[in-house]
């Protein structure tokens, strides 16, 4: 066993042990306490499971590279301010509203809000969703494991899977909140000690972010001697309104996810989950501003120690990386030296996979074997508290939206609890099989995900708070209308179904910008031609948004009035009980 | 809050979130995208002042934003005498 790998074992072993203590501490006996934790969680805390819950094996072990690599630079942009502008949209717009009405779940809030109708085509979209996404992490773990431990594929999700199932089918919300908690420090720490080193080495610095000033004009330069595009000029790679419309669909879907959304249920109060909101941003924007900082570093190293070097002389990671498939060389002009030029160009001789950014930087930097093994840990908080936090989206979703609301309303609290524990369990072997057996369109519909939750989730949310005339038939439509333009165009454009060119050049990760405008416009005009929300609704919506409790509120959230009832057109003898105006305030 | 303090309350609520928006917009979609060009013109921190606003700038504003968001509505809250405590829970 190498170093590498004794050091690696080392964390993975200490870090999930910690898991599982943490897990057995945090048991639940209740459906409160399983699908939201009791709706008990200080805010730092909150925001630190929101963001391991957010950051999954992705953003840890891919984006720099994507950034650095695949978008050379400034058109990587659009991830950097898709995935954290999302946020400001949420914390303004959704979470302190939805905490207020606080149910379980976003198909909840859409079924008490508009119709049972509305519930199921959320559910689906929230299911659906989920599942894309959680299989990319499982088979995210089984990677980090196959490269690092040198564990068979199988065997590493199986690992992974194992780790899940105790704390998640254990837990519920709570063990998955207090495990993201230790999750996110394990990812941080990994992510931020070989930046500072890398960054400290390269420009005598060791904050990336002010680092990464000082090797752009080289990087710039260097990247002009090869022939290739300057990292820093825009619209090399993608057009100014794609730009705009690919931002767009990653910042609104951000706002429309329901597995981020659900997070703010679990805040203790309005105010913590306004709190949760900050912390949140805060501990998502330690790792986005330094991915494109050792996305740079990482760039300048590959470029200025490989460029023009015989490959005989090349540095030793270089034929680390190469053994295992992530460095491709191939001597085009067989003159045995690394020619580098823009990509997919015939000059070009080098291929570098994304993940390298992250997981060789040590190594490129030179630095110890300990800190490899806690980046590979890393790596698996990443993935794993991203897979838990999706889990616990399905199964709450069946459990709660469909047992409890649908098949069994009358069923207890612990008949409930079995059934979201069965579900998850059923969740966590699907998503363990489909992380073993990735169907071959998975990493391209992971990225169509957010298209998707933008036109579907977001606008009929936000005009649910906001408008109080929104109806259930408007939002139905519009949700139809948006998910069915965006996913009609979605299929086809992309490669697999035959490489359409689109209208107007837009690409199908941009189209959800689209939908959701057409999700809007379908909902306010379908709205003003079908009857309005019964006389409740409209002042529960009201509640909503002053701070303090109502009768009406505070019923709503006991359960003590259903969806139904708030729906029906002379349910308007609940409100009597509210004319006493000393009861609004707390 | 009678119904005219709650009026007043949202209204206040409204103004803050339009200006807020407001700003994310300008800088992500305005100084990332649809100006980066021009601000690229300038350096600021070694960097083209565009692309930093694109890839650094735009995030930290995020985080300011939110923080005054927060900022301002406890003290909104506080003005109309409500003050919701971290014990609150209610489900």
């Amino acid at each position: 066993m190498s170093d590498i790998q004794l050091w690696t074992t080392v964390f993975v072993v200490i870090t999930f042990a910690l898991y599982i203590y943490i897990a057995y501490a945090s048991r639940v006996s209740d459906t409160a306490g399983f699908y939201v934790a009791s709706g008990g969680i200080p805010a730092p805390a909150n925001g630190a499971a929101v963001a391991a819950d957010w950051m999954s094996a992705a953003s840890f072990i891919s984006l720099a590279g994507i950034v650095a690599f695949s978008q050379n630079g400034y058109a990587g942009s659009v991830y950097l301010m898709g995935w954290t502008g999302g946020y400001v949209l949420l914390a303004l717009l959704l979470a302190p509203y939805l905490r207020k009405f606080g149910k379980y779940t976003v198909p909840d809030f859409v079924g008490d809000r508009y119709s049972e109708s509305a519930r199921m085509v959320a559910v689906v979209c929230a299911i659906v969703v989920s599942f894309v996404y959680v299989a990319g992490q499982m088979a995210g773990a089984g990677v980090v494991f196959q490269r690092f431990l040198e564990v068979n594929n199988t065997v590493g999700i199986l690992i992974g899977m194992t780790i899940v199932f105790f704390y998640a089918v254990l837990g519920g919300m709570k063990g998955i909140t207090w495990t993201q908690v230790a999750q996110y420090t394990v990812l941080i720490i990994a992510y931020i000690i070989p930046a500072v080193a890398i960054s400290n080495q390269l420009t005598g610095n060791p904050f990336p972010q002010i680092g990464f000033g000082e090797i752009l004009d080289q990087l710039d330069g260097l990247q002009r001697d090869l022939g290739i595009a300057a990292y820093t000029e825009a619209f090399t790679q993608t057009s100014r309104l794609n730009m705009v419309l690919i931002t767009g669909a990653l910042m609104f879907g951000t706002a429309g996810l329901p597995h981020v959304i659900v997070r703010f249920y679990t805040a203790k109060s309005v105010r913590a989950a306004r709190y949760s909101a900050l912390w949140a941003l805060f501990f998502i924007s330690l790792l986005y501003t330094t991915a494109p900082a050792i996305g740079a570093f990482s760039k300048f190293n590959v470029l200025n120690q490989l460029s023009g070097t015989p490959e005989s002389q090349a540095p030793g990671w270089y034929s680390t990386w190469r053994d295992v498939g992530l460095i491709e060389f191939t001597d085009a002009n067989g003159d045995g030296i690394i020619d580098i030029a823009a990509a997919g160009s015939a000059a070009n001789e080098l291929v570098i996979n994304n993940d390298i950014v992250v997981l060789a930087a040590p190594e490129i930097a030179g630095l110890p074997a300990p800190i490899v093994g806690l980046v590979a840990a890393g790596g698996l908080a990443a993935a794993l508290s991203t897979a838990s936090g999706l889990l616990l989206v399905i199964s709450s979703s069946v459990a709660n939206d469909v047992y409890y609301k649908k098949i069994n309303p009358r069923a207890s609290d612990k008949e409930q609890l079995l059934v979201g524990r069965i579900a998850m369990a059923g969740a966590i072997l699907l998503a363990g099989y489909l992380g073993i057996n990735p169907p071959g369109f998975v990493a391209q519909v992971v990225a169509l995900a957010f298209g998707l939750a933008a036109a579907s989730f977001f606008p009929i949310l936000v005009l649910g708070i906001f408008w109080k005339n929104c109806t259930a038939a408007g939002a139905t439509a519009g949700m139809v209308a948006g998910l069915g333009t965006t996913l009609a165009y979605q299929i086809w454009t992309i490669d697999i179904y035959g490489n359409s060119d689109g209208i107007f050049g837009i690409p199908e990760t941009g189209f959800g910008t689209v939908g959701m405008l057409i999700n809007f416009a379908v909902t306010i005009v379908v709205s003003q031609f079908t009857t309005k929300p019964s006389p409740v609704m409209q002042q529960l919506i009201e509640d909503v948004r002053y701070p303090g409790h109502t009768k009406l509120t505070a019923a709503h959230m006991k359960g003590e009035v259903s969806g139904e009832e708030l729906q029906e057109r002379d349910s308007s003898v609940l409100l009597d009980e509210d004319e006493d105006p000393p009861s609004r305030d707390r | 809050m009678d119904s005219q303090q709650r009026q007043q309350y949202w209204r206040r609520n409204l103004r803050l979130m339009a200006v807020l928006l407001t700003i994310w917009a300008l800088v992500s979609f305005g100084c990332g995208i649809l100006l980066v060009d021009v601000l690229n013109q300038v350096s600021f921190l070694g960097v083209p002042l565009g692309f930093w606003f694109a890839q650094q700038g735009s995030i930290i504003t995020f985080v300011v934003l939110i923080a005054v968001y927060v900022w301002r509505m406890d003290r909104l809250d506080k003005e109309y005498g409500i003050e919701e405590y971290e014990s609150e829970v209610r489900h």
